[in-house]
């Protein structure tokens, strides 16, 4: 606590007065049941969405590649149970807009065939280079919502010679506990996940930070990593949002990472719980990312907890596994306060889904917005020390370039602000509003300077064009001119005998 | 008495100098701010804005024969940079309606006269004669010149999808 206070000079966050993890948390993990159909989708992290190399028809396995990774930045994505391709194309995403995305639907046969996997027994004495490799082909991603590849990542730390990793036990945010869940229940993987990790990175110590509100997850870590000196389990404070890296990277190493800076530049790599979990069962079970631990919780849900899911699960089938006792007036996926709020259930999950929300009226109501009254609430919650109320007020007004000039770039998101506003403004929103409209506007200039180049090209190619006419008409007139002189030339020029 | 008049007769003389110099030197030319303004614009001299190319639209702009908004193709953006440049409110309205729009080749309708090729501004269209034409999205500017080009009428405009990346959350209301 001391070093928080004196970092931020004060108390960032919020500590919501009921944070809703329990009881989900405390029960027992469920497997779910295979449901009918999966919508696997393709664009699952930060990057190049994966190309499918199956088509329509084809029988696939557990853990059968359905999907290449694309570019450097890109992910693949695997069969989660066996099947038939029945479908590839776009299904609505878990997104609010209720757009389309791409993704691949395999009816399963219910006989979940698993494709043979080879794991490594020792992947600690596998070249980092090779320990990167399995990770890319495994898929996997940042499981903590930023859902960046974890191979690319790595292999960034390599390069800036990260010494520290900083792993994310955090899930800060109120009703979910799957990374929770995964520390109670697969310790011993999450540890063993983090050595390999380390070995990749060339990292020689690993903090693992774990908010204290979660006692059990606590001892059991620590019950795990007993034998290895190089990877500290350090309780921290549970405060919304501590789970943020650069939050935590602060309270933990005590390093500020630089507004628009990653957390690398300052020798830190932050890494989920269960991501680490993830790379465990890749590289000694080779075993790819496609099923996760889900909290389902939320006041409409009958029997809350945590579920072993397959990604590309649908929500409805996910929401069916745990019983609905009403009809939800609002579904999420993701937390209360960073989650999207889903269009219908008939969306697909995610693999950096953590969590699905039902919730009641009661949960979501919320009263409506007055005017400000320049409490200053916001500015002292805001964990980015940014003004809140200024930015707001500019965004209102539509001066986006003033929005811009008081750091909205460096706005997390995170919800606090709004959260502990007395005067209940929509302030999470219209930044996410400005933020869009500033990079609709960025794009647009792109694509003016894109289009003002096509159009002095082809300027150029005409008057070039034009030009090499004229000249050649000159030429063939000069030429003819020859001709007419010499033809009318007397005598004398006639070819010899 | 002389040397003082000499003085204030040779400090004028000098400082007027200087001045018809700097004035000579620095001289903003009536339509550099057009110019300025020419540069910000598409560059593609489409038309949809009604004058002859970007620079008379520029020069109409300067003049304050035209709005800020005069510009189709340079959508939202271009009209409030236009207007911070010049120091004009804006007036969305007129713009916000239509939103940004591409062309589109009917492919069952095309015939392959390459004729659009031409009209294109921006080579936005690919396609050679007797091979069905395409529109590169990146490249279109919604100008609409070939849709007059086009003899079995195959090419129209239609608004650009909305996609998940360039989705937006709403203004939320403050009341
Ligand atoms: S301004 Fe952004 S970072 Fe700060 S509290 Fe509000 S949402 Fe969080
Ligand atoms: S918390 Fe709400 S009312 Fe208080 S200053 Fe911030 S925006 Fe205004």
């Amino acid at each position: 606590m001391g070093i928080l206070e004196r970092l931020n000079g004060g108390r960032w966050g919020v500590h919501p007065h009921d944070d809703h993890k329990r009881p989900a948390a405390d029960t027992p993990l469920r497997v779910m049941p295979l449901p009918a159909k999966l919508c696997v989708p393709l664009l699952q992290h930060v990057g190049a969405p994966a190309k499918p190399v199956v088509a329509v028809g084809d029988s696939v396995l557990r853990g059968q590649l359905i999907a290449a990774a694309q570019g450097a930045v890109s992910a693949p994505v695997h069969a989660p149970s066996s099947g038939v391709v029945t479908a590839i194309g776009p299904v609505t995403a878990p997104h609010p807009s209720g757009l389309p995305f791409d993704a691949i639907t395999i009816t399963l046969d219910g006989e979940d065939r698993a494709l043979e996997a080879a794991g490594v027994d020792d992947p600690l004495a596998l070249e980092p280079a090779e320990v990167t490799r399995r990770i890319a082909d495994a898929g996997i991603v940042g499981l903590g919502g930023a859902t960046f590849p974890s191979a690319p990542k790595a292999q960034l730390g390599r390069k800036l010679e990260v010494q520290t990793l900083v792993i994310n036990g955090g899930e800060c945010e109120p009703y979910l506990s799957s990374d929770d869940s995964v520390m109670r229940h697969r310790a011993d993987d999450v540890i063993d996940g983090v050595r390999i990790l380390m070995h990749a990175v060339g990292a020689r110590t690993a903090l693992v930070g774990i908010e204290d509100n979660k006692p059990e997850a606590i001892a059991a870590m620590r019950e795990a990593a007993r034998a290895f000196a190089a990877i500290r389990i350090c309780p921290v404070p549970a405060r919304y949002p501590m789970g943020s890296d650069r939050q935590l990277v602060e309270v933990l190493t005590g390093k500020q990472v630089p507004a628009g800076a990653r957390t690398a530049s300052i020798g830190v790599l932050v890494n989920n719980v269960s991501t680490c979990a993830a790379i465990h069962r890749a590289l000694r079970h080779g075993e790819a990312l496609y099923r996760r631990i889900v909290t389902v919780n939320g006041g409409a849900v009958a029997a809350p907890g945590n579920v072993l899911a397959p990604v590309g699960v649908l929500v409805e089938d996910l929401l069916a596994f745990v019983g609905l006792k009403e009809a939800p007036a609002r579904l999420v996926m993701g937390g209360p306060m960073m989650g999207l709020a889903l269009p219908h259930a008939q969306v697909p999950t995610v693999k950096a889904c953590g969590g699905v929300l039902a919730l009641t009226a009661a949960e979501i109501a919320r009263p409506a917005p007055s005017a400000c009254i320049r409490c200053g609430s916001c500015v002292k919650a805001c964990p980015m020390g940014l003004q809140p109320l200024e930015i707001a007020a500019r965004v209102r007004a539509g001066d986006y370039d003033g929005a811009a000039s008081l750091q909205l770039d460096d706005c997390l998101a995170c919800g606090c602000c709004a959260y502990v506003c007395p005067s209940n403004l929509p302030l999470v929103q219209s930044f996410q509003h400005a933020k869009g409209t500033l990079w609709a506007r960025a794009q647009q200039k792109k694509r003016n300077a894109l289009t003002r180049e096509l159009a002095d090209a082809r300027r150029e190619r005409l008057e070039r064009d034009a030009r090499e006419r004229a000249e050649a008409a000159a030429k063939r007139k000069a030429a003819r001119a020859a001709q007419q002189a010499s033809a009318a030339a007397p005598g004398g020029q006639e070819m010899p005998s | 008495m002389l040397v003082p008049v000499v003085i204030l007769t040779l400090l004028g003389l000098m400082l007027g100098l200087m001045l018809g110099y700097a004035a000579r030197v620095f001289a903003v030319e009536g339509n550099e701010v057009a110019a300025e303004i020419a540069a910000m614009m598409p560059g593609t001299n489409c038309g949809q804005c009604g004058l002859a190319g970007c620079g008379a639209a520029a020069d109409a702009l300067v003049a304050g024969a035209a709005p800020a908004t005069v510009c189709p193709g340079g959508g939202a953006p271009l009209a409030q940079a236009i207007a911070a440049k010049l120091g004009l409110t804006l007036d969305l309205g007129g713009l916000a309606d239509q939103g940004p729009k591409i062309a589109e080749v009917q492919e069952d309708i095309c015939i392959g006269c390459a004729r659009c090729l031409k009209g294109c501004p921006t080579d936005a269209i690919v396609g050679a004669s007797k091979q069905i034409h395409g529109v590169l999205h990146q490249a279109c500017t919604g100008c609409g010149a070939c849709v007059t080009e086009c003899p079995t009428g195959a090419i129209g405009l239609r608004p650009l999808p909305q996609t998940l990346q360039d989705w937006n959350w709403a203004s939320p209301s403050f009341a």
